[in-house]
């Protein structure tokens, strides 16, 4: 027999969800986690997740994931607050990191959504463009995903928790292809396919059912986007197709964004914009 | 029958051979078509491999085709390589569980109990295995796993008849004939027979031939098979001066045509992971909510960004040194640490690379006399080669 455990009098670690502009998918992931998210609950006391609960505590936290992008002043001003009172911040997902799909409207005139989607755009107070949070506040650690992954989110978790480095790539979704034994799409369809660009991390989910990488872990710590999307172009891809894909997800993350211009740009839509002029491009 | 022997069998012969395998407790695997390649697979029959298939194959590029024949082996290799039987993309190393006082640890070894027995390995993929063996077996450290892997595997080759536009094996000595390394050897005939000349490389090669239907090889079939793997020689039509090429390469480290290469390169360690001799490899440590504690050891590139990862940063920062890295670790300093050549010309890398870099196309570029500045060198020892780069070509220019 061996001696009981000592029970721990130290206090447990809290953990504060917040979501700015997003879907809550990421939030979810959390939710999705299942028998880990038993072990998690018992190991660090979750304060503010309203996906979960409604009750709350103020705060200070030790750990606050971040999920959604900066659209509005209101919510630039609430990323101040929540950083003010974190120990570690880590955004998760492609919007908390690069602006997300509603980053879109970065590629438009100041105003030309808004007026072809509400009826009364005066009610409507947003920034011109939807800006990941580091782009507001200095961040600790950066999940990347739409979703995240459930894996690194348990990594980058269990990793802050245990004080040391989380084990997550940097490298592109190629190595989880040839991992895991997915022929590449690329040599042997002529797909279009982003993995050589994006960012390892969901285990090639994609191109291992025969679809292209489109992207959605954002850009690998090495891009070369100019040569990957002038090859998919001599191979059959049109330009403004090529463009689109750079454009969905991250299409605000630097090294995409280039590229989707590079491509002659993602938005062609043709649309009168608050001045009476056509938005787009 | 003896090592060095010959004989012929039908498909039957071979259909039986592949079911003694297996009744001797063989895990048996060979080529298969799976999402429109020849990947490596499991197979019970002849009837698994690729039966009437044909490969296209360039930079970049690769397809299948339906010969509409009942031919076995008109292909060349796919991207998949019998180096991830032995050296898996990843393992478990061990793992630690505590539980109060008691901390235990578990190292789950090399997992499958059953030897593999491959059916239809190409030469040059034997030859890449006996690189991989240069290096985890032979060196000042074994490594376990690979060796319980490799210890008691069967290996049938089928020698090649039907080289693709991307092989250059002849050029590094690899194919299209098997040299060694296998148990058995098989090379399909021309025609429609269904025959195959089947040379013994081993005592338990030769008790498995002789278990099953088998005839005499007569001097026709002989000078059948010889007759195909020249042509297949012939047919192959890329080439590596592989002479010359490691003490070429070590003189040019500071060539241009790095840079140049860097402008396509993708940097998605593409060419390093269809390679069936890059060995490299990441260890990480990971925890969980439990307390469990994990070591994992999965396959890197030197692609990487975090491959050359040293305090305070990484090495090889520019795509330009890291294409460098792998191009002349490949053809030039494996001679200095492993004494063979990292290349065995199989060709993955032209064919893989998703923008079509092709390997012997840089190397001449590189290598070509007027690519340096210096004056033109004849063959360098391959140890030289840090006093070469020291008088490299600064300033050349293609």
């Amino acid at each position: 027999m061996t001696a009981p455990t000592e029970t721990t009098t130290r206090p447990r670690p809290s953990l504060a969800v917040w979501k700015f502009a997003s879907c809550d998918g990421c939030q979810l992931t959390l939710l999705d986690c299942e028998d880990d998210l038993l072990a998690l609950t018992e190991t660090v006391d979750i304060a503010h997740f309203t996906e979960m609960s409604r009750s709350t505590t103020a705060g200070p936290y030790d750990v606050s994931l971040v999920e959604g992008s900066i659209t509005t002043p209101a919510d630039a001003e609430r990323i101040v607050e929540i950083r003010a009172r974190s120990v570690v911040v880590v955004t998760i997902g492609a919007c908390a990191t690069a602006g997300g799909i509603q980053g879109l409207r970065n590629f438009a005139a100041s105003g030309a959504y808004a007026s072809t989607v509400y009826a009364h755009p005066e009610y409507i107070d947003a920034l011109d463009t939807s800006a990941p949070i580091s782009a507001h506040i200095d961040v600790d650690y950066e999940l990347h995903g739409c979703p995240i992954d459930q894996g690194q989110l348990l990594e980058v978790l269990t990793a802050t928790l245990a004080g040391r480095t989380p084990v997550i790539p940097g490298h592109p979704v190629c190595h989880e292809c040839k991992s895991r034994g997915t022929v590449c799409l690329v040599v042997a369809e002529s797909r279009a396919c982003l993995g050589p660009v994006t960012r390892a991390g969901c285990g090639a989910l994609c191109p291992a059912v025969g679809r292209g990488c489109f992207g959605c872990f954002g850009p690998a710590d090495t891009t070369n986007t100019g040569s990957l999307a002038s090859h998919l172009v001599d191979a059959g891809t049109a330009p403004v197709d090529v463009s689109r894909l750079f454009a969905t997800f991250n299409a605000s993350a630097p090294a995409f964004a280039k590229e989707a211009a590079a491509q002659g740009g993602p938005v062609s839509v043709s649309r009168t914009g608050p001045d009476g002029h056509e938005g787009g491009r | 029958m003896r090592t060095g022997g010959t004989a012929t069998i039908d498909r039957h012969g071979l259909d039986l051979l592949i079911a003694a395998l297996a009744e001797a407790g063989f895990d048996t695997k060979g080529p298969v078509v799976r999402e429109g390649a020849i990947m490596p697979g499991a197979i019970r029959t002849s009837a698994d491999l690729p039966v009437g298939v044909r490969d296209a194959q360039g930079p970049g590029h690769y397809r299948l085709e339906h010969s509409g024949d009942d031919r076995l082996f008109d292909w060349a290799v796919g991207p998949g390589s019998w180096n991830a039987e032995f050296f898996p993309p990843s393992q478990e190393l061990w793992r630690s569980t505590s539980t109060g006082d008691i901390t235990s640890h578990a190292r789950p070894g090399p997992g499958s109990t059953r030897p593999l027995a491959i059916v239809g390995a190409r030469p040059c993929e034997l030859a890449a295995l006996a690189v991989l063996d240069r290096v985890l077996l032979d060196g000042a450290v074994t490594d376990p796993d690979y060796a319980a892997r490799r210890a008691d595997a069967f290996v049938m080759v089928a020698e090649c008849g039907t080289p693709a536009a991307t092989c250059f094996c002849t050029s590094m000595g690899t194919g299209p004939a098997a040299t060694g390394g296998f148990d058995l050897a098989l090379t399909e005939l021309d025609g429609g027979g269904q025959r195959y000349v089947v040379r013994v490389g081993s005592d338990r090669g030769a008790a498995f031939l002789e278990g099953v239907p088998h005839a005499g090889a007569v001097p026709t079939d002989l000078t059948a098979r010889d007759r195909r793997l020249a042509s297949a020689a012939a047919a192959i039509v890329r080439t590596v001066n592989s002479d010359r090429v490691a003490g070429l390469l070590a003189d040019s480290i500071d060539h241009p045509h790095w840079d140049e290469i860097a402008e396509r390169c993708l940097a998605c360690g593409n060419c390093t992971m269809v390679c069936p001799t890059c060995f490299c490899s990441d260890v990480s440590d990971t925890t969980d909510l439990t307390g469990e504690v994990r070591r994992d050891r999965t396959w890197s590139s030197c692609f990487d960004l975090d491959h050359s990862y040293l305090h305070g940063g990484s090495v090889r920062v520019s795509v330009s040194s890291r294409y460098r890295q792998w191009l002349t670790h490949k053809l030039s300093t494996w001679w200095d640490q492993f004494d063979t050549s990292g290349c065995v010309g199989c060709g993955r890398c032209v064919a893989w690379c998703p923008v079509g870099i092709d390997l012997t196309e840089e190397v001449a570029v590189i290598t070509a006399d007027d690519g340096r500045a210096g004056p033109a060198s004849g063959p360098l020892p391959a140890t030289e080669s840090e006093s070469v780069s020291e008088s490299g070509s600064a300033g050349g220019t293609p």
